[in-house]
């Protein structure tokens, strides 16, 4: 384990997303705790520009878009993160028990997977946010996560079909461990990496998927995340008015916290995969 | 069936019939879990709205009529499945009595028009771009694939809006949105096509620019794999000709990219939707924003079934390329190899 964390901290990627998410989540999670403001009450004119009073100056309803952005990063962050757990769970459960199993039992999972890969998923999430009247940011984490994990599912089969040939898996097997304990103890294991990466993939594709509901219209309700920041901007026209702070400042919380993510999980990507180190 | 190929087709045929008609039950399903009726909730929303009462009828009548929700399910479901046989879409809440089929079908040109040559080219030119940086190496790859790392990370809507700000609000170098000018009718005069692709331009860039990147990174990683493969060390130790190597790897890390682009396809989708609505595109993305902030459910449903198809096609067409291009991948799939 400690080697592991050595070799990380040696690439340059890593370090990257790993201090700029670090920076994002004492952001989201400290800021709020020391500015006492609440992200709906009106404190000053519409659209009045960045000020001494207002970091970030104030939306159509005369909010105050710093005091937003904390909270709504918070909200992304909690969304995509419960999604993320969401959907790698389920992907590797589904994954791992197809790859181990083998036969009829994965010719039928994998049939479902496949089928929900090939279903858009933003499509899915359209109709299941419809259909839920009561969408807090806990339940939106949880209808994205039930909608990603197909192709968690796939990479997970596929990496437990390898591993299963090697041959630990057949002197474990010959003890008389089950399959669950064969899956828990023996295969997923090995895969640890392997499944942290696919979880920060699914994190960022959560906060993505969040935001993507939330511009169309679809988002949390009475919560602010930077989804529905922007869809403020879009509906309240803070784009063409060029009320810039009302739009930039959630524009780049989401960019850095995907970026953050995305190099974390490319940073990882070379260091357990010594293919794709070159020098 | 003798003909691996034609088994193939078939095969694949079949799930994507299958996939069709999951997607089918859950556009039937999932707005039906809504609670209470649909069509009394936006009849009283038009009453408040100070509609006449026997207009508000004949409404009700409709919508009842069309969803069929005094029936059992299964009759509904029956219907359902009926009337998307005969394109049969329903009629709008918002735009009553509009037909959601004429809706689609006037803003389908737009979005096909926008998102396809996006997808295409940003797939074309990312894999070109990945493949080039993997093979030069050092600043080039390093510059190359930052700048992707960067892009691709970017949701193509926060590109859209700072696009929208930058150029066209404050520097008034394209317009600030629709799909042509106010006022002019589309037509086929060059001085209207001249007007469109002026208004074309930035939502394009904006995802092309973003495909770009997340297609070269994938190319240059399986570019990497390929370079360090032993067919490479053989090849070289022979004396072969660089370009001549180059291009064996490049043919080899092609074709996982081939089910990138259907992939890019399915998850392009709901960011572009976006992208719409941020530049007013005349498209079905920007009618499905107005359609969820109006509870049109007849258009949303429309719309979600006819993005549903598109896809499907889409990445239909690719798997069969897929197959067409690669035997190797035709055996496995056969489970002949």
């Amino acid at each position: 384990m400690k080697d592991i964390l050595i070799l990380l901290f040696r690439s340059k990627r890593f370090i990257v997303g790993f201090v700029l998410f670090l920076g994002i989540l004492s952001f989201a999670l400290i800021g709020p705790l020391v500015n006492p403001k609440n992200p709906f009450q009106m404190v000053g004119g519409l659209f009045s520009p960045p000020s001494d009073k207002f970091i970030l100056g104030t939306d159509n309803l005369g909010r105050d878009v710093f005091t937003q952005l904390m909270y709504g990063t918070r909200t992304s962050l909690l969304i995509g993160c419960t999604a993320g757990v969401i959907a790698t769970s389920i992907g590797v459960t589904i994954g791992s028990i197809a790859g181990y199993k083998g036969g009829i039992v994965e010719e039928i999972l994998m049939g479902i997977t496949n089928v929900f890969i090939t279903i858009p998923s933003i499509v899915i999430l359209i109709l299941l946010s419809i259909a839920i009247k009561a969408r807090s940011a806990t339940v939106m984490g949880l209808v994205i996560g039930i909608t990603a994990w197909p192709w968690t599912a796939r990479a997970v089969r596929a990496q437990t079909s390898s591993l299963k040939t090697r041959e630990h898996i057949d002197i474990a097997r010959i003890t008389g461990f089950s399959s669950i304990e064969m899956i828990i103890w023996e295969i997923l294991p090995y895969m640890f990496s392997y499944i942290f990466m696919a979880f920060i993939l699914q994190f960022s594709g959560g906060i993505l998927n969040e935001a993507t509901l939330s511009m169309l219209g679809l988002g949390p309700f009475q919560t602010v995340s930077l989804g529905v920041m922007l869809h403020w901007s879009l509906l309240w026209e803070a784009v063409r008015t060029g009320a810039w702070w009302a739009f930039i400042p959630p524009v780049i919380c989401l960019s850095m916290t995907t970026f953050s993510l995305m190099s974390m999980n490319s940073g990882m990507d070379e260091v357990f995969n010594p293919r794709l180190r070159r020098s | 069936m003798r003909n691996p190929f034609v088994r193939y087709l078939l095969q694949k045929v079949i799930w994507y019939i299958l996939a069709f008609f999951v997607a089918v039950s859950l556009n039937f399903i999932l707005p039906r879990l809504i609670p209470g009726n649909p069509v009394a909730v936006i009849v009283n929303q038009m009453a408040t709205g100070g509609v006449q009462s026997d207009t508000l009828e004949r409404l009700y009548s409709t919508y009842m009529k069309e969803f069929g929700l005094d029936k059992p399910l299964y009759v509904q479901y029956f219907n359902y499945l009926r009337n998307i046989m005969r394109l049969n879409l329903g009629t709008s809440f918002m735009l009553y009595p509009g037909k959601v089929r004429d809706l689609i079908g006037r803003a389908l040109p737009w979005t096909i028009g926008l998102q396809v040559p996006a997808i295409l080219s940003g797939w074309i030119l990312g894999n070109l771009l990945g493949a080039f940086s993997a093979y030069k190496g050092g600043k080039f790859d390093s510059v190359a694939f930052t700048l992707s790392l960067v892009f691709s990370n970017i949701p193509y809507y926060c590109l859209a809006i700072v696009f929208l700000y930058l150029l066209a609000v404050r520097f008034g170098i394209f317009p600030v949105g629709g799909g042509y000018s106010f006022g002019t009718v589309p037509t086929l005069s060059w001085r209207f096509i001249a007007d469109a692709i002026h208004h074309y331009i930035l939502p394009y860039l904006s995802m092309v620019l973003v495909a770009i990147g997340g297609q070269a990174i994938g190319m240059r990683e399986m570019s990497i794999y390929e370079l360090t493969s032993d067919y490479v060390n053989y090849a070289k130790n022979l004396g072969i000709r660089d370009e001549k190597i180059i291009r064996y790897v490049f043919r080899n890390a092609m074709l996982p990219q081939i089910t990138g682009l259907a992939i890019a396809f399915g998850t392009m989708m709901g960011g572009a939707l976006v992208t719409e609505s941020v530049f007013s595109y005349p498209g079905v993305g920007s009618l499905l924003f107005t359609a969820i902030r109006q509870n049109d459910y007849p258009l949303i449903q429309g719309c979600t079934l006819i993005i549903t198809t598109a896809v499907l096609t889409a990445n239909f067409l690719v798997e069969i390329a897929y197959g067409f291009i690669d035997p190797r991948i035709r055996a496995v799939q056969l489970g002949e190899r």
